[in-house]
């Protein structure tokens, strides 16, 4: 089984990205489950949100404590909010920011990986949400599901021009930190 | 067809496969996403029924007294400050023998306000003459819904009933769900035809004045029909697997029970945490298993006693209190075994109250405070678990 985090801020799409790949893993014959950290929701509060996917039904139901990965939409959340604890060390954590993984100062043994999500959603969306374009990163940096599902997934909630405009953000991510 | 989406857009699809006449339901949070989608249904033409805007969840279940008694099948949802606003009206439904389907959403009751779940909400109902029966998923939730229709409106049963599903934990998940085919439903599930109904043709009263020469009688008939529920509830689980191919077990369900020691009591959506738990605990030789109480009322007194008659503790979970003793199944699983041969130590902890998670980490630990009372007896009956003593 493999644990994804999400963390954002109300407002973001943090759940909504967790669903979306709990679909595509659906996609790609796999089990997923996601749930959002259950709030009070509040517009830019920090937020979490879970999914869950694997090979076998999956029946646990509490958060997650030791994620495969996490996935930051804002780096800000940063100064608030211990984004990397338990993750593990041979896990990954996706973080959108235009800074230098140094200078994140993240403690962790896990891979950083930074991608600028805004700047590819503002060119590709004309709006700053990265929830989406994230989707591209997480689905280049670690495999765990496969583009065309993830693609799928997005037109399943997003249609027309929408739908393909965020195809076009994914795309520039997924390329952006392919390994 | 199997896809993934909202645990409350399976309920209200589920729903919608029951075909009800009447729907009154007043949205409240984690419930108000059920509401949604049934509203939605009918707005889209998808479901042809009478859908009934309220101003409260006390005239949401009044409404469908007037519309079961006229023979209609019915339909509401409500959580927590909803079902205690309704807890005058189960008792009239129940008294009148109207067969009322309702999905209660498990959340906390205030105050402080808590819109996270626990089971304080139908564990307050629990006397209301209303059948409680506990999902452990989606899927079950989903199930359950025509199975609940089933067993309600026979006419030896007439009693209403509560699917109840955890709120959020089930209500917001996303994940696979198998479809109810409404073909298949239809099958399994006949039309709602009682043979009392509110006709001017043919005048009749419901729920009226009873003085002391008849009330005892009338209570005596409901308690039996509720004992009568026991067999049909196992009947309807096992008609529902014959159609849909999904079986859930009985009143109760059990899991790695063959040799257990130590037999953890729970029910709804923690049930999963605990099996995931056992596995590891078992691989690791600790003889744990789990019964999984579906039915809480009717209350599988004879199927609990023995399905745990060979452990050596029993150790129930649960999400409630109740303030001045314990909490309620842990009373009632005591008095289950109390006039029987089998007597071992039973334990039991309130936990995951007002939404405060219960992951592996925590059922380890209940399993190994549990593995020590064999030997050195037992140390508390009950307990609230996870209590933080600096927040004291």
């Amino acid at each position: 089984m493999k644990e994804i985090r999400f963390h954002g801020r109300g407002g973001q799409g943090a759940v909504t990205a967790a669903e979306l790949i709990a679909i595509a893993a659906f996609e790609d014959k796999k089990y997923s489950q996601a749930f959002p950290a259950f709030g009070v929701e509040r517009r830019g509060a920090p937020v979490m949100a879970f999914t869950r996917i694997a090979s076998e039904p999956i029946r646990i139901r509490s958060q997650i404590y030791e994620p495969d990965y996490v996935i930051v939409q804002d780096v800000t959340l940063l100064e608030v909010v211990d984004v990397a604890s338990g993750l593990k060390p041979e896990g990954k954590i996706i973080i959108n920011t235009d800074r230098d993984t140094k200078d994140l100062k993240l403690k962790t043994k896990a891979d950083v990986v930074t991608i600028d999500a805004t700047k590819i959603a503002l060119e590709k969306l004309g709006r700053p949400i990265v929830n989406t374009t994230l989707l591209g990163a997480f689905c280049g940096a670690t495999g765990e599901v496969s583009l065309e599902s993830i693609n799928k997934a997005i037109l399943s909630r997003f249609s027309g021009s929408l739908g393909e405009k965020n195809l076009a953000a994914i795309k520039t991510a997924y390329e952006g930190v392919s390994r | 067809m199997k896809k993934v989406v909202e645990g409350s857009y399976a309920i209200a699809d589920a729903v919608r496969c029951c075909s009800p006449d009447v729907i009154s339901v007043y949205p409240i949070t984690p419930q108000t996403h059920i509401v949604e989608h049934l509203s939605e249904f009918v707005a889209n033409g998808e479901l042809d029924c009478e859908y009934i805007n309220v101003e409260s969840e006390f005239s949401s279940l009044s409404s469908l007294i007037g519309a079961s008694a006229a023979g209609a099948r019915t339909y509401t949802s409500t959580t927590s400050q909803g079902l205690a606003l309704m807890f005058e009206v189960l008792f009239n439904v129940s008294g009148m023998r109207l067969p009322i389907v309702m999905t209660t959403v498990n959340r906390a009751l205030s105050a402080p306000l808590s819109i996270w779940n626990d089971q304080q909400d139908a564990m307050a109902a629990r006397d209301a003459g209303w059948i409680q029966i506990y999902a452990e998923n989606v899927q079950e939730a989903m199930d359950l819904t025509p199975q609940l229709y089933k067993i309600s409106e026979d006419p030896k049963i007439l009693t209403p009933s509560m699917a109840c599903m955890d709120g959020f934990i089930l209500t917001h998940v996303y994940e696979p769900v198998e479809f109810l085919d409404i073909e298949k439903v239809r099958e399994f599930l006949p039309p709602f035809r009682p043979e009392d109904v509110l006709d001017p043709e043919d005048p009749k009263t419901f729920g009226a004045f009873a003085d002391p020469s008849w009330f005892t009688e009338f209570k005596y008939l409901q308690y039996q029909a509720m004992e009568r529920a026991k067999k049909k509830i196992a009947e309807a689980s096992k008609e529902f697997e014959e159609v849909f191919g999904r079986g859930y077990g009985g009143l109760i369900d059990t899991y790695a029970m063959e040799d257990a020691e130590v037999a953890l009591v729970a029910m709804g959506s923690v049930i999963g945490t605990i099996k995931e738990a056992i596995d590891g605990l078992r691989s690791e030789g600790v003889k744990v298993g789990l019964v999984k109480i579906r039915s809480y009322r009717p209350f599988p007194e004879e199927e609990l006693k023995k399905a745990l008659k060979d452990a050596n503790v029993i150790v129930t979970i649960e999400k409630d209190l109740s303030m001045g003793y314990e909490s309620a199944l842990l009373t009632d699983l005591k008095g289950a075994f109390y006039n029987s041969p089998a007597r071992m130590p039973i334990i039991g902890f309130a936990a995951g109250l007002g939404g405060r998670d219960i992951g592996v980490k925590q059922i380890r630990g209940i399993v190994e405070r549990a593995s020590k009372v064999k030997d050195a007896g037992i140390e508390a009956e009950f307990e609230i678990f996870d209590v933080k003593p600096e927040c004291l």
